[in-house]
């Protein structure tokens, strides 16, 4: 007994250290952006920013296109995660609730769908959202983002277990289908379209390739888009860049911290794991 | 009275039709936008790369059918073959340690009461940062000169730079960024399994390996195969971290197929072979895609 007890222990130590050797790096950023500049090329480094500098910080956000990123992250990822989530429950709802024909065809499509890699499809998305003169817009960023089928699938999923009499108590008191949805279905399940709505709104400000491919311009970049390009203009200025990177990650890492369950939760339940 | 029957049979059909119409029309207009943009941004590129792969068109779409010339240039294109290579040697290098690595993670975190939501946060957070923070982090972490990897170690190596590390140190940061995920799903796979069948062995005498061995990891397999071949699909995508950390040098030697696609298309403008290209990416994650699907319909998840 005493043995295990040690080896718990010891068990649990290694874990902290695993821990503490996992969020190094992250520690490491926010450190050296707090550092003024000339104390970030310190041999052997300095273990802690003294004095504490937010210079870094300023600089970025007075001299930088960032501000500029930031809305056009915030902006497009609200828009993606509303309107994801809404044409995700409006079709979950019909294939879950109502019979129509081609409903099967429709459902095994969108299985289909998760096959297909959106990645190699980028050069005729390109073509079509250019033939739609949507190249370094808003719209061309947004629009191929808005198809996520899991989404419906899993709406599906949780709109088949409500309980068949609410829909008909519903359909009795002469409520039409949106109605139905929007009064019965979506607050019944308020804890996944959360869930959802979080992650959905994580991927859409992390997206990379496709943002990368369409703002062809300094002031369409999202900031995980424009953040590559200031390495190039500050050089060896790494206070300032690792604000540069502090900044772009904040917003999703609070999102985590705020929402942890949810942000799992959701994360499993794509996976196929639950619900 | 015959007739008043038929009428209201009549009536009652007709008004079950109306009400089935009714609901069609409804069930319409609610997937409607959905459909509208998943077929065009979805179904029609996936069609359209498969076309556009028999042509020699430019980027703006304009070209002409060209048989298969396209797929005879790929068998015989060096550096297809060597982007393809590099893919699977980062596949080699991030898949199974990356799994390996999340079981252990998750193995760690489980067995925690108090600090468990802190550990399992501090593995799982780098996952939720976009991949060019992750990038920048890392570049300053493995700067040559005043990099702290390299100031602790007392090194001088260029890590991306480097034609025997870069890959390896791509792979490194990748890791880095994603174990988080797979160890999630490994720690939900260990909390279903019933602690009773962990206390019984423990009971009958058997040793914390015993029961990992011959316990825990066969109940935990299908949750393996689905976190590998999960990972298989995201690490053959594998872009970003290569084209903001090494370019895909030096000298080719760390370039990927979809950077390959993205020089032929976007730099060279060359949309008919860069789709070819594609082609072959396509095809190896549908493999994939179908093989996930089948391991999750045989373990009667929809």
């Amino acid at each position: 007994m005493r043995r295990l007890k040690v080896l718990g222990v010891i068990g649990t130590l290694g874990t902290m250290l695993m821990a503490a050797l996992w969020l190094f790096p992250l520690y490491w950023a926010v450190s050296t952006s707090l550092k003024r500049e000339m104390n970030t090329l310190a041999v052997p480094p300095s273990w802690f920013p003294n004095p504490i500098s937010f210079q870094g910080y300023a600089e970025v956000l007075r001299a930088s296109a960032l501000p500029r990123w930031y809305f056009n992250s915030v902006f497009t990822a609200v828009i993606i995660t509303l309107a994801v989530l809404l044409l995700g429950v409006l079709c979950a709802y019909a294939i879950s609730q109502i019979d129509f024909p081609g409903k099967t065809v429709l459902f095994w499509a969108l299985l289909a769908g998760f096959m297909l890699p959106f990645d190699a499809m980028i050069v005729p998305l390109f073509m079509l959202i250019n033939d739609l003169g949507q190249v370094n817009t808003f719209g061309g960023i947004i629009l191929p983002q808005l198809v996520v089928p899991v989404v419906i699938v899993i709406f599906k999923q949780f709109f088949d277990q409500v309980p068949r009499e609410l829909r008909d108590a519903a359909v009795i008191d002469g409520a039409g289908e949106f109605r139905i949805l929007f009064s019965v279905y979506l607050p019944i399940n308020w804890g996944i379209t959360w869930a959802l709505a979080i992650v959905t709104f994580i991927g859409a400000w992390n997206n990379f390739f496709w943002p990368f491919i369409v703002a062809t311009s300094t002031e369409m970049m999202t900031i995980p888009v424009g953040i590559t390009q200031v390495k190039e203009v500050y050089g060896i200025a790494y206070a300032r860049t690792m604000a540069v990177a502090v900044l772009a990650g904040l917003p999703v890492a609070l999102a985590y911290i705020a929402f942890q369950r949810k942000v799992t939760d959701a994360i499993m339940v794509t996976a196929g794991l639950k619900g | 009275v015959m007739t008043s029957t038929v009428n209201s049979q009549a009536a009652v059909s007709w008004s079950k039709r109306k009400r089935r119409l009714a609901a069609w029309v409804n069930a319409l207009l609610l997937i409607a936008p959905f459909t509208i943009v998943y077929l065009l941004f979805f179904i029609y590129p996936a069609a359209k790369v498969v076309q556009l792969s028999f042509t020699n068109a430019d980027i703006s779409g304009i070209g002409e059918f060209v048989g298969t010339a396209n797929y005879q240039r790929l068998l015989a294109d060096p550096l297809f073959w060597r982007s393809l290579k590099n893919t699977g040697y980062f596949v080699l290098l991030t898949v199974v340690p990356c799994t390996a690595l999340a079981l252990l993670f998750a193995l760690m975190v489980v067995r925690l009461d108090r600090l468990k939501g802190f550990v399992m946060a501090a593995f799982f957070l780098p996952y939720i940062l976009p991949v060019s923070v992750v990038t920048l982090i890392w570049q300053w972490l493995l700067e040559p000169r005043f990099g702290v990897v390299n100031q602790l170690f007392g090194l001088r190596l260029a890590w991306f730079q480097d034609p025997v590390w870069a890959m390896p140190a791509v792979a490194l940061v990748t890791i880095w960024w994603v174990v988080g995920f797979s160890m999630l799903l490994f720690i939900a796979g260990l909390q279903s399994i019933p602690n009773e069948y962990r206390e019984a062995a423990a009971i009958d005498g058997a040793t914390g390996l015993q029961i990992f061995l011959n316990i825990t990891w066969p109940l935990l397999w299908p949750i393996t195969t689905l976190v590998l071949t999960l990972q298989l699909i995201a690490q053959l995508k594998i872009f970003a971290q290569v084209y903001i950390l090494t370019g895909g040098g030096p000298f080719n030697s760390t370039i990927v197929v979809l950077q390959y696609m993205y020089r032929t298309a976007f730099q060279q403008f060359n949309a008919g072979y860069a789709s070819t290209i594609s082609m072959v990416l396509f095809v190896i994650i549908m493999v994939a895609s179908l093989l996930q699907f089948y391991m999750l319909r045989s373990r009667g998840v929809r």
